[in-house]
């Protein structure tokens, strides 16, 4: 069967000379690897810092922000050359990070050090540390930019942060072990998932008021392998795709009702995920596996599973066209 | 031209014999949707399977049996029918099927035919009940994979004419049940995957790659995903020639075992 560009260029079709792609961390090998969407194949293997864990494109898509870890530092890539431009002051351990909607400033978990670094990505500084729970980790800025979140693994926490003071103006318990949060219908809602306590809690962000919470149950696996890490949003935020670490399954979940509709079966310990352009497919990094399953969004189905390098842990969607 | 009279009559008796035995419809569904329902659930791979092709990705072991379970309701129908042939020879009426003016090789191919027709129509059966409980494939699959249950269900069935070309008495059949089916379809893909065998003995591994019924099983499970698995199909297709000519071989009464008996 002819793939839909080699049908283009069979027929003199002149169009773009790339396809879309998902930029994928791999933990244990210090590496990224680029999956070409067209194809579903891995088309590049790019070297980085030690570690590297969360990573992110500037919205423009013109650099890559990776955290490496066990570097101590955020290193910053050409995604077109795959080289190192240069690197951030990160503070210890950067493990998560979010970018903020101005497009200057990265707001990172220090794992470490139980603080919550902003750095200036222009000049290059740190220009506010703020001290939060222990083991920060899930990372979250809402879409008017006013407020940021850091979840802290060991403390249970969602901390509060004004970006305009950098400072803390609310802190609400959640279950055990935060790993992700993330703001939903417009701001709203607050989502954060709680990996040992196998829930996700959803907040009233003009309140801070926990407004429901969603459990999941995978027929066949024990609720103690059951464990929400990191989820993302259909189009229009009306499902949930939840990753479910060792159970090796992701949730869906209907962001209505809160719901969970279906689960679906992808490798082993999914850790986060990331959509194509349009929000029709899905890719999941599955840690000890090593490997990342693409999902047909509408089908709810896997359709394929890629191998990448050992440990993936995040995933990055970058236009080409 | 008597042929085509031939076969139509020999498949619709097939087809007669198989809707009055209702016992038997329902037996050759139950056991499939027993293994798939209950065993499958048992041993339940919640956590899914390795990928191996034509799996593109990870399965459940539900959605891995299927294919074995397909080979099964064919391995079973064909023995059943080897013991349909025992009982017509004991009864008589195989003797006034052989003597039909048409050569032994056609009545024997129409008898061939007839039950694997009747074998496809309960693996359809199978799968459709299976469908229910939410194991399916792409809907395409359904339709490719026909003709590998043809070609299945014809070694099958062969290996069945041969085998009841050798059984005296319908008591033996006991003994086909220990020897054949199960030694085929336990030491075979269909219940695990051959890299799983190669895991707890290389010899069962071997033992399990060398036996048919894993080539008819794994030309199937291609099948269902739209795929051809070239050297299973060769080795059924082989498989099927040397079964059929054993089974011609033995009903040929100048030379086969028949003679021997009457």
């Amino acid at each position: 069967m002819l793939r839909p560009s080699l049908l283009a260029l069979t027929l003199g079709l002149t169009g773009p000379a790339f396809a879309d792609e998902i930029w994928i961390s791999n933990e244990k090998d210090d590496t990224l690897s680029v999956i070409d969407i067209e194809t579903l194949e891995v088309v590049r293997t790019i070297d980085v810092g030690e570690r590297p864990r969360g990573i992110t494109f500037s919205k423009d898509y013109s650099v890559l922000y990776v955290c490496a870890s066990d570097s101590d530092t955020v290193q910053v890539i050409d995604p077109d050359t795959g080289k190192v431009l240069h690197e951030l002051p990160s503070g210890e351990d950067p493990e998560q990070f979010v970018l903020h909607p101005d497009n200057r400033h990265l707001y990172i978990a220090n794992e470490d050090d139980a603080i919550t670094t902003v750095v200036d990505t222009e000049s290059r500084t740190v220009v506010a540390q703020i001290d939060v729970g222990i083991e920060p980790e899930g990372m979250a800025v809402s879409p008017d930019g006013k407020i940021a979140i850091t979840t802290s693994e060991t403390t249970n926490m969602a901390h509060w942060i004004d970006t305009e003071k950098q400072e803390l103006f609310a802190n609400t318990l959640v279950d055990s072990r935060p790993r992700h949060a993330e703001f939903v219908k417009d701001g709203t809602e607050l989502w954060v998932s709680a990996e040992i306590g196998g829930t996700i809690s959803v907040f009233d962000v003009e309140t801070q008021t926990e407004q429901a919470k969603i459990d999941f149950e995978v027929d066949g696996v024990h609720p103690d392998r059951v464990q929400p890490v990191g989820f993302e949003l259909t189009a229009g935020d009306t499902h949930a795709f939840v990753a479910l670490g060792p159970s090796n399954h992701v949730a869906v979940v209907n962001a209505e009702t809160y719901e969970v509709e279906d689960y679906i079966l992808v490798g082993r310990r999914v850790w986060h995920m990331d959509f194509n352009a349009d929000r029709s497919l899905l890719f999941t990094t599955n840690g000890v596996s090593g490997d990342v399953t693409v999902i047909d969004v509408a089908a709810r189905k896997a359709l394929k599973t890629i191998k990448v390098g050992r440990f993936p842990w995040g995933a990055a969607f970058r236009p080409t066209n | 031209m008597r042929w085509l009279p031939a076969l139509r009559a020999i498949v619709a008796r097939e087809g007669l014999r198989f809707i009055h035995q209702r016992e038997r419809f329902i037996s050759a569904l139950v056991r499939p949707l027993v293994w798939l329902l209950v065993f499958a659930a048992g041993f339940r791979a919640a956590l899914g399977l390795s990928i191996t092709p034509p799996y593109q990705t990870y399965i459940t072991y539900e959605t891995y049996i299927v294919p074995g379970l397909c080979g099964m309701v064919l391995l079973f129908n064909g023995m059943q029918s080897s013991l349909s042939l025992v009982y017509d020879r004991e009864m008589g009426s195989m003797r006034l099927l052989l003597t039909s003016p048409l050569p032994r090789w056609w009545l024997l191919t129409c008898k061939l035919l007839g039950s694997t027709v009747i074998s496809i129509c309960q693996v359809y059966a199978f799968l459709a009940i299976a469908a229910l409980f939410g194991i399916t494939v792409a809907p395409l699959g359904y339709l490719t994979v026909l003709p590998a249950l043809l070609i299945a269900g014809l070694m099958l069935g062969a290996l069945g004419l041969a085998l009841s070309s050798f059984i005296k008495q319908l008591e033996n059949f006991a003994g086909v049940m220990n020897f054949v089916i199960f030694p085929m379809f336990f030491l075979s893909s269909a219940l695990y995957p051959l890299w799983k065998m190669a895991e707890s003995s290389e010899l069962l591994h071997d033992i399990c790659a060398a036996n048919r019924f894993t080539h008819a099983v794994e030309l199937i499970r291609f099948a269902l995903y739209s795929e051809i698995n070239l050297p299973a199909l060769g080795w059924t297709f082989l498989a099927t020639a040397v079964f059929g000519a054993a089974a011609l071989w033995g009903y040929d009464p100048a030379r086969g075992l028949i003679r021997k008996r009457s």
